[in-house]
């Protein structure tokens, strides 16, 4: 089922939620809303969902108007935050509740209810907990067990709140893996909300991010990693080396220095050079377009990292920057940096 | 780092302890005497007014007590207490379960409000709150004329009672509920409506087990107060003998007669209520802290 959200804006009392956001999910397709808290990745997903109403716009499920319809009737599954799972139910009637709610002529009898809760706990490979209580799941269960239960009502939609937010990092990136293969399995349109780049980079189809209401840029992992669209997608996915610097008359300048770098048709005005740390060379003080001190060297594992002051229009910046492991670098000495693949921003954005 | 790096020895806590006590234990003499303290006063002031109710009750012999059990007039206000208990416990069930409902999982202006309007019968004198009633429904009242002209009876009869205790009694279930539903979101209510259930079916598969025990334990305590309301009752019943006379009424006027035996011996019934209140309440807590 393809999702089109057209122009949907949402205030909260002063507070801009959601800004005029546009996006199409294609049929079958895993996308991850990828943003800090506040960017408005769980109010577009909850829209979605139908539990929150959009103050302007268009929400669409293969061209319908979802809008119409209210949270009941729209047949999405929704994995909440924090699972969300009915206390005082077992494992089994969690599962069972959405077929258990059906009245009248869509009424499942008990024996369907019995077969369709076994195959789906299998499913999610949690037929031994059947008869347990949520209060007695670990978290990695109770994930299971939400996600057994939004399947349950069979949904073309599959919407997930932080799915693996309040996970410890080895089950959550078990469960990722997990997850990624079960929908591959079901004819199911799944939206996943998260502030965890590596899992949305991994996860997903294609990543959207999100800052401050808006829809930041919209692309597969890999074009969002190497081709960040806005200084605020560079900064949030991956780490960024920020050099401060000057665009005049279309050069780049640090301080007073014309630099022999592209300015990248950025206008004029206080700029930024945002470049991936392990994209930055280290040069002699001299010949590198930028310099500073050295003022620590942390290494862990494979990894080393300095941190180096640089002389900016506003006082002193510390960056941290990427040191192979056959550098030589004394604390307190000068160091020259030399972007090798950088992006040029103005300063503002 | 792994977690054995960081857990000390298997060995090292037993020995840790026993050589050195926790800060906090008191000296044994010490604690002797707060214990003896706290037991005494309790007994003084708690145990031995409950005894003596029991005591007085018999010392007449026990088919005094059972006399005054079976006369007309006492089964007439055991009646009329059970009626008025179970009548207001019941509304104030399902107002409390509806504004508790309200405030705690619903946005809407005029909350607080109505939160400060649920708290006012405990800071408002019983006998005010039935002062209330008899000015609003009573000959000289504001409602009375027409109330009088169309022959219906509030004040000095059921329905004044009715609604004195229920007044009185009304935070009661609103207040055991109103923390623990805010406590508990709307999530698992949002999870149902998503997974197709109606609001009714929402309400009665998922809010309201939710909050089973501590909505029984609201009632407890509704029914305690229902049943012992003294003040506020005895300004709107007009103390008719075996009919607008409830527990609390009929054992002051025994008294008032020098009816010692007979009055204790009502009275005993309460007390023996607020015991089983004691026993029931202790029961709910432990279901209630187990849950949460």
């Amino acid at each position: 089922m393809t999702i089109d959200v057209v122009g949907v804006s949402k205030r909260f009392k002063s507070f801009n939620a959601l800004d005029n956001v546009s996006l199409h999910v294609r049929s079958g397709e895993l996308v991850a809303l990828l943003g800090p808290s506040g960017s408005g990745k769980t109010t577009l997903l909850r829209i979605i969902a139908g539990l929150d109403w959009p103050d302007a716009g268009e929400v669409r499920f293969d061209g319908e108007d979802a809008l119409a319809r209210t949270v009941r009737d729209r047949n999405v599954g929704f994995v909440f935050q924090h699972y969300a799972l009915f206390r005082h139910l077992s494992v089994f009637e969690n599962v069972a509740f959405g077929l258990r709610v059906r009245t009248g002529k869509d009424k499942v009898p008990d024996a369907a209810i019995r077969a369709r809760v076994s195959e789906l706990l299998e499913l999610v490979q949690i037929d031994w907990l059947a008869d347990r209580y949520p209060g007695q799941l670990s978290g990695g269960q109770r994930q299971r067990v939400a996600l057994a239960r939004a399947l349950a009502i069979s949904p073309r939609v599959l919407l997930l709140d932080e799915p693996f937010g309040a996970l410890d990092a080895k089950v959550r990136k078990e469960l990722r893996r997990w997850l990624r293969h079960l929908h591959e399995e079901l004819p199911v349109t799944s939206l996943l909300v998260t502030h965890d780049q590596e899992e949305a980079l991994e996860l997903a189809d294609r990543v959207v991010v999100m800052g401050h209401g808006r829809i930041e840029q919209v692309g597969t992992p890999a074009e969002v990693y190497e081709n960040p669209a806005t200084a605020f997608v560079h900064d949030f996915i991956g780490e960024t080396l920020a050099l401060p610097a000057e665009v005049r008359a279309g050069r780049l300048y640090a301080g007073d220095r014309p630099l022999a770098l592209d300015s990248q048709g950025t206008a004029d005005g206080p700029a930024r050079l945002l470049a991936r740390p392990h994209d930055v060379d280290f040069a002699d003080p001299g010949d590198a377009p930028f310099a500073g001190r050295v003022l620590a060297v942390r290494t862990f594992g494979p990894v080393r990292r300095a941190d180096i002051e640089i002389a900016g229009r506003d006082g002193p910046v510390v960056v941290e920057a990427a040191v192979p492991l056959q550098q030589d670098l004394a604390t307190g000495g000068l160091i020259g940096l030399l972007p090798r693949k950088y992006r040029v921003f103005a300063a503002s954005a | 780092m792994s977690v054995a790096e960081i857990a000390p020895p298997a060995t090292a806590p037993a020995r840790v302890i026993r050589q050195a006590p926790p800060v906090h234990t008191e000296p044994p003499a010490v604690r002797i005497a707060i214990i003896t303290v706290a037991l005494v006063f309790l007994g003084l002031v708690i145990g031995l007014p409950l005894v003596s109710v029991f005591v007085q009750a018999f010392a007449k012999g026990w088919q005094t007590y059972v006399a005054a059990l079976v006369d007309p007039d006492a089964l007439a206000a055991i009646r009329l207490t059970l009626i008025v208990a179970a009548i207001s416990v019941g509304l104030n069930l399902v107002f409390g379960l509806v504004a508790s409902w309200a405030i705690a999982k619903f946005e809407f202006t005029g909350k607080s409000f109505l939160i400060t309007l649920i708290d006012l019968p405990f800071s408002v004198s019983p006998v005010v709150a039935g002062l209330v009633f008899v000015l609003l429904f009573g000959s000289q009242g504001l409602i009375g004329p027409f109330l009088q002209a169309n022959d219906i009876k509030i004040v000095f009869a059921l329905p004044g009672i009715v609604l004195a205790t229920v007044f009185v009694t009304f935070p009661f279930v609103a207040r055991e509920l109103i923390p623990l539903m805010q406590e508990q979101g709307t999530s698992e209510e949002e999870a149902a409506i998503s997974l197709g259930a109606s609001g009714l079916s929402t309400f009665f598969r998922v809010t309201l087990p939710n909050v089973k025990w501590a909505l029984l334990y609201g009632v407890l305590l509704c029914n305690a107060r229902a049943m012992g309301e003294f003040g506020a009752v005895s300004v709107v019943s007009g103390h008719i003998r075996g009919l607008t006379n409830t527990m609390p009424l009929q054992i002051e006027i025994l008294y008032n007669e020098y009816q010692f035996a007979a009055s204790f011996a009502v009275a005993s019934l309460l007390a023996l209520l607020a015991l089983v209140t004691l026993c029931a309440k202790t029961i709910l807590e432990k279901r209630l802290t187990r849950e949460h």
